[in-house]
Formats: structure tokens, sequence, C-alpha cells
């Protein structure tokens, strides 16, 4: 009886009972399970909305966009003041920089766009081209950004500030402090004592010194230390400093990484006739590099935050001209506004910085696809 | 079914005079002589912890000996780099843990050192990759990534990567160890395959039947010393010491 209804091996898939999946059964397991949390659930949603309510009323509703000073704001709405951030973009995202010459930074934000996208995207097309972009871009940014050269008036350094200088010191801190790391954590594991001891030094110094510290040498003392005559600008001697705080960290993340590498890796490579080099380049980095993206993407994202402590050394960063913007009489007290903003800006920067190191190690992934 | 008469008269391919090595105090290897000729298969067994790996990881010198002589192809190995990196380009190796580069294709896995260490075109070692890769069965796997595949795959390949680099012997130290009992099987007809094709192989294994049907000599080592090498006839039937007695009995009685 039994046989004739059932063979072995043809039982079919059944839909799961009614009610425990899609979003009405989420609904119910999650939110309304029982009268107590049912409760909860319509209690929340009240609060949730009244909070809503006011986040966005604040924000945008009965935020004022364009006055004169925060009197005036406060004569307009009862919103936020963010005309304090609208009359003074310009500070934000170029500091001093002269309006008339405001155009040069613009186009190297551009170039930024189209130099770092190969780097970062290695399947986009045209790579190779783009390639040669991004190998002349720092060239071109520093005549445009400095000046003195093609005709371009030359610019002073005190001028720079805003978004424009968070971006170069963090740009430039980054992708020079990574090769730099990767040598100094190679260097830490290599068999030369010469070597191992010099990279030991330096990343133990560069970590055991608070930042603030090197960026005071570096405005005042570096100069002692080079050979007369020679007079690096500031801000070539902060990114400096940034760079070499930054692959101290990045090194020891990647040291990390290549001891995570089992010793089977190494036996593999050298039993088929593999030098040191080799192993390193094709086997040791491009897997301790994977393992280490969290890390180095953490240290990155320290290292762009870290550029407004620039401020103790009189450049002005974003956050300086926030602060210089309140102690305008005009916008005095609207420290959220200007604040929230900054936060903003950073945030951004650093959640996209957050989001592409997760692509990647995706990307990477090679464990199950 | 061996016959030991054509190879002996050739010349030794491997070479191990009065070698001894020491894991800091621990005498690991104790004066071990031995000599592989051309073609020859050997299969080493023994209890775990005899030595037996050790011995075949100082061939190509993973292990480094600290007394006697190693000579691999002519050439003795010593600290020298140069020599070093001549006999690794000779003697390929097949691990236990199949150590493939995780984040290569298989067909990268095959081609690198070809590429880099024998400076092949990188057309030309692509189709040799394929073509081994073919011969140990897995070619429709070629793009993959090891973690795709299942572990006598990956130990297939392993061997395949080594043949690509066209050693004059291959080492393979416990290549089924860590396989699935069904997977033992694929991964032994490769190696049965290759040693048909005359190639000269030193086996660390536990695989008797495998030692019966290919080997021409088993060695069986027991703490740091060869405590006996025969053909497999003798070595089954008439096994001359009483450890190598007491260890048959224990691995094939059950």
């Amino acid at each position: 009886m039994i046989k004739e209804l059932y063979k072995p091996g043809s039982y079919p898939n059944l839909a799961p009972p009614k009610g425990t999946v899609g979003f009405y059964g989420w609904t119910k397991s999650n939110l309304f399970s029982s009268l107590s949390n049912s409760l909860l659930t319509i209690f929340s949603f009240i609060l949730l909305y009244f909070l809503i309510d006011g986040i966005i009323g604040w924000f945008f509703l009965d935020a004022v966009f364009d006055a004169d000073s925060k009197i005036e704001c406060r004569k307009i709405d009862s919103g936020a003041c963010w005309a304090v951030i609208t009359r003074r973009v310009g500070q934000f995202i170029y500091g001093f920089y002269p309006d008339a010459e405001r155009w040069r930074i613009d186009i190297v934000f551009i170039g930024l766009f189209f130099a770092s996208a190969p780097l970062l995207y290695p399947d986009l097309p045209l790579r190779r081209w783009l390639l040669w972009f991004s190998g002349f871009y720092p060239f071109i940014a520093f005549i445009l950004i400095n000046g003195g050269l093609f005709g371009l008036v030359s610019i002073e350094i005190n001028l720079f500030g805003g978004f424009m200088l968070t971006l170069i010191i963090g740009v430039s801190g980054i992708v020079c402090s990574l090769p730099l790391g990767i040598m100094l954590a190679l260097g830490r594991q290599s068999k030369l004592t010469f070597v191992r001891s010099i990279s030991v030094c330096f990343i133990e110094f560069m970590r055991g010194v608070p930042l603030i510290t090197l960026l005071f040498v570096a405005s005042s003392m570096l100069n002692y230390f080079m050979p007369p005559g020679t007079n690096f600008s500031i801000l070539v001697r902060v990114i400096i400093m940034f760079t070499f705080f930054a692959a101290a960290y990045i090194a020891e993340v990647i040291r990390g990484g290549i001891q995570a590498i089992p010793k089977g890796q190494y036996e593999a490579a050298e039993s088929l006739g593999m030098t040191y080099w080799q192993t390193t380049r094709f086997i040791t980095l491009p897997q301790a590099m994977k393992i280490s993206i969290p890390g180095i993407v953490n240290t990155f994202i320290g290292l762009y935050k870290d550029t407004t402590l620039v401020i103790v050394i009189g450049l002005l960063d974003p956050l300086g001209i926030g602060r210089a913007a309140l102690a305008d009489t005009k916008w005095n007290g609207l420290s959220t506004e200007t604040y929230l903003f900054v936060a903003l800006f950073f945030f951004v920067s650093c959640f996209a910085m957050s989001r592409y190191s997760l692509w990647l190690e995706n990307k990477l992934n090679t464990d199950h696809r | 079914m061996v016959t030991n008469k054509k190879n002996n008269s050739s010349k030794p391919v491997i070479e191990i005079k009065e070698m001894h090595k020491w894991f800091g105090n621990f005498h690991v290897l104790k004066n071990i002589t031995l000599k592989v000729n051309q073609g020859e298969r050997i299969v080493i067994c023994g209890p775990s912890g005899s030595g037996k790996s050790t011995l075949i990881r100082c061939i190509n010198r993973l292990e480094v000996h600290q007394q006697g002589d190693i000579i691999v192809n002519d050439i003795e190995l010593s600290g020298d780099l140069k020599n070093l990196e001549a006999i690794r380009r000779e003697v390929g190796m097949v691990f236990q843990s199949f150590n493939l580069f995780p984040h290569l294709s298989v067909l990268e896995n095959c081609t690198l050192a070809p590429i880099w260490v024998r400076g092949l075109p990188k057309k030309e070692a692509e189709e040799m990759a394929m073509e081994l890769l073919t011969k140990v069965k897995i070619p429709e796997q070629a793009l993959k990534f090891p973690g795709q595949l299942s572990g006598g795959q990956q130990q297939r390949v392993a061997i395949a990567r080594s043949l690509c680099m066209e050693p004059k012997i291959m080492l393979f130290d416990e290549p089924t160890s860590a396989l699935d009992p069904e997977m033992i099987k694929e991964v032994l007809d490769t190696m049965i395959e290759l040693a048909e094709s005359g190639m000269t192989m030193l086996v660390v294994t536990h695989e008797m039947g495998f030692a019966k049907k290919v080997a021409d000599s088993i060695i069986f080592m027991d703490e740091g010393e060869i405590i006996e090498q025969n053909n497999p006839k003798t070595f089954f039937n008439n096994p001359e010491n009483e450890r190598t007695k007491l260890f048959l009995s224990q691995i094939l009685n059950h």
C-alpha cells in the first residue's frame, strides 16, 4: 500500500506553511508576536514619528538657507541656520585661495576622480590609458595648486585651507604611506639585521609618538635636520609626517597579514624554485594585503580624520574654517550647524572608504564563489 | 612484478650518504644512506614521527641537514643558493595539505612558476598547463579557484602544478593522508599513471596497495633510521626485521 503511494527519491519540494515567509511572516514574527511586543511596536512607531518629524523640521522644513546673519535667520524661521555654511561655502572648500584662481582647484578635484578610478577599479575599461594619467596626475596637481609655472600665479601656502587642504594631505598621505608601509613590513621580517633594525626602530618610534608632536616637529624643527639652504614648504613637511605616521601603523597591519599566511605556501613556492622576491610578489603580498584590507582602510580613515590636527600649526582645515566662521560676530553661536556640516563631510568621505574596502574584500574573496 | 635490474646499472639521481639531521637536540634522522636511480619508484613508510617526511623534505632542502651529503642530479645540496635553485627546478614536490595558492586560479597556479622561474612565454606555459591538467583529468576546472575544488581535485592540481616545471624527480609527502576515503583513489590513479610514464618518484605513504602495485623498492623507517629496504614481494611476504613485521601487522590487519 505504502509502496504504491511513495517511491523513495520522489518526494516533492513543498511550499512552507502560509504566513511564515515574506513581509507578512516577518512582521508577524518580529513585531507582533505577542501582546506586549505589539504594544512596544506601536509605542516605538509613535516615538519614531515625533523624532523624525522634529529632525526633518529642524534640518529642512524650518531651516533658513540664506540670510545675512544669525539674527536675520532667527527672524525668518526657527530651524537650522544654514546660511553660515552657504555664505562661506567657498571658504569651506578652498580656504583663502584667491577667487580668481579657484578654477585650478576645480580641475585638480575633477582630475583626482579620473586619476583614482583606474587604481581603485581594476576592471575599468581603458584602464591602461587612465593609469598613465594617474602617474602624471601628482605633478599636474602640484603645479596647478602651487602655481609659479606656465604663467600660473604662485599661491602662498598659508592661503590653502578647507576641504582642499584635507584632500591634499589625506590623499598624499594615503598614497605615499601604503608603499612605505609595505616596505617597512617586509623590512621588519628581513633576515638582514641592518634592514630589520632600521624598520623596527622606525615603526616603534613613529607609533610611540603622538601625531601632534610630529606636526610640531614638522612645523618648527625639521628644517634644522636638513642641509642648510633646503627649505621644504610646511605642507610638504606635514605630508611627510602624516605619511611616516600612517606607514608605521600600516606596516604592522601588513605584518599581521604576512604572518597569517600558512607555512605551506612558502614551502610550495620554494619547492617550485621561486626566489624570495618572486614569492613575496606573487604569493605572500597578495594574500597578506587581502587579509589586511580592513586594517589598512582603518588606518587610512584614521589618517584622514587626523588631518584636522593641522589646526595646531596654523593651517585651516574645514574644522579650522568652521571655527573662524563661528568667531565672526554675525554667526556667533551657530556651532551645531557648522560642526554638523564638517562632520557630514568627513562622514561621507570615510563611509565611502569603508564601503570601498568591503567591496574590494568581496571581490578578492576566492574561498567560495 | 618489479625488477630492479634495469635500474641498478644506471647512475643514481639521488645519492644520500651518512646523512644526519637534528631538530634542536632531537636526532630526527640518523645515518641515512640511500641511492635512487633514474626511473625508480620508492615508497617510504613507517610509524608517525619516524622521520620519513623529514627525509624527503631534506632532498629539496625544505629541511636543512647538518651532517653527511645529499647529491641530487650531480649537484650537491649545500647553503649555496644557486645550487639550491637548480635542484628545486629538477625536483617537484606534492604536499599532504596540497598548498595550492588560494588567490590564484588553477591555471595560474600551474603557470606561475614556469613563467617566472623557467622564463617560459605565457602562452606556452598555459598550453603545457592545460595539457597536464587534462592528464590529471580536470581541464574543465582550470579557471576556478582552488577553494572551489574537492580535496582530491586540489591534490591532482598540485601534482599538475609540480609537473609543469618538468621535474626529473617527484617527491610525495603523504599525498592522500588529508583526503576523504572516496577521493584517495583518484589521486592514487594519477600517481600510478605518472609512475608508468617512468618518473623517478619518492613517495611517503601508508597506502600499501599503491606500494605493492608500483614500488620498485620499499623503505621502512623507524626512529630516524632506515630499518629495512626491500622489493615489495619480500617486504610484504618475508620482512627481515621484527619492527617491520610489527608495523605491517598493525597496518594491514584491520
